[in-house]
């Protein structure tokens, strides 16, 4: 009976966890089912016929493809501004040792517990008040400045995890701080500063409502989205939101055979 | 490697380090001789790496100096010392090859030219198939010598080793010893090896140094120390000892006779400045020999006694006899014949030749050293 | 380190802190302060348009409390309601990557962050369409008449529904690395000590993975708190959170004193909300 209950147990776990990635996945189900369809009206929301017109010919309303390379180029540079200097900040807090090392943790942690609202309307508040314009600028300074901590927390969560004693030995073996730092050091916490810049790339491409107070005129493409939606959203939305989604899972699924591959290769 | 690598005498002079509340290493005074292979045993906590760790630059003394030869290099930083560490668990690279990992140091020195180098060093240490692999592919032996070539390569004037066969089985330790052993006499570098297993200390080292509370406590080869402890700290942690406190009673020719609630034991003069009132007698188990009793031609030393307990180990029968004054004494009897005495409640006859005595001062502590876990790992 | 490179040690700290921080200072900690200027201005005349001066006009605070306190309510009902839920969701999965899945671990794991490089506006679109009253599930429900407003679309439920989904990722991850870190020894040494598989899990586990839960429920309460996305999309004009009025009192109406009031008392409470959440649970593992 014990061991039937187990079982029992086993199996509820694993059902309600497939039920649960079945709910993520609902909604990128339908965006990519839609993706096919050629809509009635310009409500894309319900099936009407097949179509590949949307994949064929992404750029039709050529403001999707221009709102699209805004995110790409604002996302990159967010990327690795933020990266650079969460990576610096997640250095200095697991690193070393100094005073104030807690106000320091404080104040990275005090901008990821604020609201995102608090967050664009300050900025904004502060582009007002010394008279900024709005536009490209100010929403790559709002993006950096609400990614920098979550890159601290994600480098910070490798760093923790890293054998002291290499770098000691790196020094041991005549390596200079810098030298230590650049053939010891860096490349063990790089698998974490990819994962940070990573996380960076998709909160800045997908931020809506802090890009949304300090955007001025520019139209993000998270900002398309939201005032395609109020009058029907085309399905080459859906288009680009479907590549994104499928093409981050090929990315991931190809750099697992290529570490598979060339773990073989060592072992052979 | 070349075996006429001039190496340097190591010293160290008045070396502290204290924490907060905690004094780890304690005015040490130390000369380690060029080319030797140096033991620091002792238990955990009793300083002894972080004597080495001041040594490779790792931790700063709150005074005293390091040299090595006439330079003071307690000022430099790690990586432009001429030393270089075996870390406990070794510490490798996992992000680098074997080779790479060899070849660090000579690299971070802009070294031209090094594969011939790398690739005999690793054909010294029999890795030379393992080089592409990284450390993680590679076995708990390989990578201790790995550690080893990677320290070795860059030929320092000291290599310090800190509990480098720690990690390993029995047996492979045992090899690994003797590996170390033999590298060491090949390169002629110094040693400085940090142990806390006592017969690992013995085997290996020229020069045996044991540490407690941040102190030497007697330095010396290994056969010197082990037979003239001269602390019942050393007495007891350099193999087992059983002491005796008691009183001289007088000299006789080159003993002197000391009383042990009324049995006279006999130690030689030379082992000792004391002449009268208080003193420590030990002697070794295995100098006992454990006969029955009206056996003729017996050692001058002699209790008798009763057998409370008694284990075969193979190579030797242990003994566990109580005194008429209620101590327990230990003794091993080498299985050379194997005897019958092993009954509990026999009364025997322990016997021992003066000269296995040897002679402590009276006011320290008879159990200091006593390891709790007496098991030899 | 020698005595020499102790006190370069500390300054190389500074050296890296001073580029990010810098940053943090001027566009976080100095907007905030500027927020703040401006939740005390006094408007010049009737409209937006007139401006307003600096001032230190506390009735913007109690103005904007008394007039939206029950946005607030409503944001941290929903919040909390919808973090809640998060964490049912999100432990069993967790648990099931951290210790069962093996193999599938990180598969499940691409297939929980894969979501975000597709519009989270254009996700939550789509439960618009999946909920609206003519598709298929709400037909159902009525079918079976479960749902009391008939409808989903519009109600404070769709709201919610919607503030799980999107934070829920937020809080699987954090729960996720804190009991995959666990030492699956740990499990073994309890089971030969006699525990069961329960006294495992009570005794173990769920105190090892409480880091975890900590980061996730922060990770998942403050942004839903202050989120108008959810509400806007899936709701009705009865489910308006706080963060909407913000966002219109800010980029409508143009009050900005009156909007930064609202966002700055928004902000306090949340403070409040974790510095008591901390001490209670009682944390240093935040980063």
């Amino acid at each position: 009976m014990k061991k039937f209950g187990r079982h029992l147990r086993a199996r509820f776990l694993q059902g309600f966890s497939v039920a649960v990635i079945t709910y993520l996945m609902i909604p990128l189900a339908l965006i990519i089912i839609l993706s096919f369809n050629k809509p009635r009206g310009r409500q894309n929301t319900s099936w009407n016929q097949f179509s590949i017109d949307a994949w064929t010919n992404i750029c039709r309303d050529p403001t999707i493809c221009r709102a699209f390379s805004l995110s790409v180029q604002i996302a990159i540079l967010v990327t690795i501004v933020a990266t650079i200097l969460g990576t610096l900040i997640s250095f200095a807090l697991v690193r070393h040792k100094f005073r104030g090392k807690d106000s320091a943790t404080l104040g990275v942690f005090i901008p990821l517990s604020t609201p995102d609202v608090i967050v664009g309307a300050s900025l904004l508040a502060l582009f007002l008040n010394i008279f900024i314009p709005l536009g490209f600028w100010t929403i790559l300074i709002a993006q950096i400045t609400f990614t920098i901590s979550f890159v601290v927390v994600v480098v910070n969560a490798r760093l923790t995890g890293m054998d002291q004693r290499l770098e000691q030995a790196a020094m041991d073996l005549y390596a200079t701080p810098f030298q230590t730092f650049r053939y010891v050091t860096f490349p063990l916490a790089l698998p974490g500063i990819a994962a940070a810049a990573l996380i960076s790339l998709s909160l800045s491409f997908d931020d809506y409502i802090i890009t949304s107070f300090n955007s001025g005129r520019l139209v993000t493409f998270p900002l398309y989205v939201w005032n395609a939606a109020q009058r029907g959203i085309p399905p080459q939305v859906n288009v680009i939101a479907s590549i994104m989604f499928l093409g981050s899972l090929g990315l991931v699924a190809l750099a697992a055979i290529i570490a598979k591959r060339r773990k073989l290769k060592t072992l052979v | 490697m070349p075996k006429n690598h001039t190496v340097q005498d190591l010293y160290l002079k008045n070396l502290t380090k204290r924490y907060d509340d905690f004094t780890a290493v304690n005015d040490l005074t130390l000369t380690i001789p060029a080319g030797s292979f140096f033991a620091l045993l002792g238990p955990s906590g009793c300083g002894k790496t972080t004597t080495l760790r001041m040594v490779a630059g790792l931790e700063e003394p709150t005074s005293g100096e390091i040299l090595i030869g006439e330079e003071n290099i307690v000022p430099l930083p790690p990586y432009k010392r001429p030393v270089n560490t075996v870390f406990q668990s070794y510490a490798l690279f996992p992000h680098l090859t074997i080779y790479e990992n060899v070849a660090f140091g000579l690299r971070r020195r802009g070294i031209k030219d090094i594969d011939k180098t790398v690739k005999d060093m690793l054909a010294l240490v029999e890795l030379t198939p393992m080089a592409e692999r990284k450390p993680t592919q590679l076995s708990g032996g390989q990578q201790q010598r790995v550690a080893v070539a990677r320290a070795l390569i860059n030929k320092p004037d000291v290599l310090l080793l800190d509990e480098p066969l720690g990690a390993l089985d029995l047996k492979l330790r045992r090899q690994m010893q003797l590996e170390l052993k033999w590298i060491q006499k090949d390169v002629g570098t110094t040693f400085v090896h940090v142990t806390h297993d006592q017969e690992e200390a013995m085997t290996m080292a020229d020069t045996v140094a044991v540490m407690n509370e941040g102190r030497i406590e007697q330095m010396g080869s290994p056969v010197e120390i082990y037979e003239n402890p001269k602390t019942t700290f050393v007495a007891n942690f350099l193999g087992q000892s059983n002491l005796f406190s008691g009183t001289v009673k007088g000299i006789d020719g080159e003993l002197l006779a000391v009383d042990v609630n009324g049995v006279t034991l006999y130690v030689p003069k030379s082992k000792t400045n004391i002449t009268s009132g208080k003193i420590v007698v030990g002697v070794r188990p295995e100098k006992i020999k454990v006969v029955d009793i009206d056996t003729p031609g017996l050692p001058k030393n002699q209790i008798i006694g009763k057998i409370s307990d008694n284990a075969f180990v193979g190579v030797s029968t242990q003994y566990v006899v109580e005194s008429p004054w209620g101590q327990e004494l230990s003794a091993f009897e080498q299985n050379v014949d194997p005897n019958d005495l092993g009954y509990k409640g026999n009364e025997v006859v322990l016997a021992w030749e003066p000269r296995n005595s040897f002679a402590l001062d009276p006011d320290e502590d008879l159990t200091a050293g006593i390891e709790p876990e007496l098991v030899s790992n | 380190m020698a005595v020499t490179t102790r006190s370069k040690r500390i300054k190389t700290a500074y050296l890296l802190l001073i580029p990010g921080f810098a940053w943090l200072f001027f566009f976080f900690f100095f907007p905030l302060g500027s927020l703040l200027a401006t939740s005390l201005k006094r408007p010049l005349g009737d409209s937006p348009e007139a401006g307003f001066a600096y001032a230190l006009q506390f009735s913007n605070y109690s103005q904007a409390i008394a007039e939206y306190w029950p946005f607030y309510v409503r944001a941290f009902t929903f919040a909390a309601i919808a973090t809640v839920f998060c964490l049912l969701l999100a432990y069993p999965i967790s648990y099931y990557m951290a210790f069962k899945a093996k193999k599938y671990k990180y598969l499940m794991l691409v297939l929980i962050v894969a979501p975000f490089f597709a519009s989270f506006l254009l996700r939550t679109n789509a439960w618009k369409t999946i909920l609206s009253s003519e598709g298929a599930v709400v037909g159902f429900l009525n079918f079976l008449g479960v749902l009391p407003q008939e409808r989903i679309l519009s109600t404070s439920f769709a709201v919610i529904l919607g503030l799980i989904y999107n934070f829920l990722p937020f809080m699987i991850l954090p729960l996720f690395i804190s009991l995959d870190k666990i030492d699956k020894r740990l499990l073994e040494a309890a089971g030969d000590l006699y525990a069961t598989g329960n006294q495992r899990f009570w005794k173990i586990v769920w105190p090892l993975s409480i880091p975890g839960i900590v980061s996730g429920t922060i990770l998942t309460f403050i942004p839903a708190s202050g989120d108008y996305i959810n509400a806007e999309l899936l709701g009705g004009i009865s489910d308006k959170m706080i963060g909407n009025v913000i966002q219109s009192q800010f980029i409508i109406l143009r009050n900005y004193p009156q909007a930064s009031a609202l966002s700055f008392t928004l902000m306090a409470i949340v403070l409040v909300f974790l510095y008591l959440y901390l001490r209670k649970i009682g944390t240093k593992e935040l980063l």
